[in-house]
């Protein structure tokens, strides 16, 4: 039991060193991000923006590796119960930025936090599935996720109300009753 | 030079033009597609189409009202909460004024309401009856 509590605390120890590490500020504005740990890397893109947000809000590519993006983008007719398909230029101008910009593109600090926990072969197909994810909304409970005003954990922006400019800054959120 | 930039500019401009499409310019594309006159669109199986609920891909039944409301002149959302513009003309003039944004809906929304695309006829019947409504 001592052990395990000593491997615990070592493993924390570490676990924020490396935190630590990767959250020096050093390095953030040059590769697009500002020095904040909740901000999604400012990232235009015409076909990106126009196309997902015309559903939900455009997710970072910094979210999901690229594996995972091209899973999403080669099954859009079946796009999580809908069908989202588009014609093949714009899903192949979408993927090339998604993959250009993953989590493991090494281009922002987010995709890295996310990367920090994600296993070599994973490639989730939500967001919401990655330990990453997982971790940082671990306090909100079950009953939360479902209410009507929320509708889902795919609904960023019902809490994070910044969220449409890439700012999901702790202290912004409201949880809707 | 100049000439020949002032003549690309008008050739560009007036290319443009040709390409802005209004509900008339689709409702007279889908007759002719159905191989019926405009004046055979029906804007009462429009509507009935709109209603018409059909056994969902996972779970409840669905219809175009399911995210675009009842009433076609108010806002929808999309199952993740996102606000949907309203669709008919009279609340939305940009609606049916891009023909690539209107074939690319009708494909995946028919295909997702009725589990197959949408005939010529049930398209123009659909436009001819949002595009009465005042």
């Amino acid at each position: 039991m001592n052990t395990l509590l000593r491997g615990i605390g070592v493993l924390a120890t570490v676990g924020t060193f490396s935190l630590l590490v990767f959250s020096l500020p050093s390095g953030g504005e040059a590769r697009g991000d500002s020095g904040a740990g909740d901000v999604m890397p400012r990232l235009t893109h015409k076909a990106w923006q126009q196309e997902c947000a015309s559903c939900h809000l455009a997710y970072s590519p910094a979210l999901l590796p690229r594996a995972s993006w091209q899973r999403v983008m080669g099954g859009l007719d079946r796009h999580f119960g809908e069908n989202a398909s588009l014609d093949p230029a714009t899903q192949a101008d979408i993927l090339h930025f998604l993959e250009a910009n993953a989590a493991d593109s090494g281009r922002s600090r987010m995709g890295d936090k996310v990367m920090q926990r994600m296993g070599a072969n994973e490639a989730p197909l939500r967001i919401t599935e990655t330990r990453w994810f997982v971790r940082e909304h671990d306090e909100v409970p079950r009953a939360t996720w479902v209410r009507k005003s929320v509708g889902s954990a795919a609904n960023c922006a019902a809490c994070h109300r910044q969220a449409e400019k890439g700012l999901f800054n702790e202290h912004d959120v409201r949880i809707p009753k | 030079m100049i000439k020949q930039i002032a003549w690309t500019g008008l050739m560009l401009l007036s290319a443009s033009t040709a390409v802005a499409d209004t509900p008339a310019t689709f409702m007279a594309r889908y007759a002719q597609q159905a191989g019926v006159a405009v004046s055979a669109l029906s804007p009462a199986r429009g509507e009935a189409l709109y209603r018409s609920e059909h056994p969902g891909q996972s779970s409840a039944a669905q219809s175009c009202a399911s995210c675009h409301t009842a009433n076609p002149k108010q806002a929808g959302q999309t199952r993740v909460g996102k606000r949907i513009e309203p669709l008919a003309p009279a609340a939305n003039p940009s609606r049916f004024t891009d023909a690539a944004k209107v074939e690319k809906w009708f494909r995946r929304n028919c295909m997702d309401v009725l589990q197959r695309e949408c005939s010529a006829q049930e398209k123009g019947d659909f436009i001819a009856w949002l595009n009465q409504i005042k």
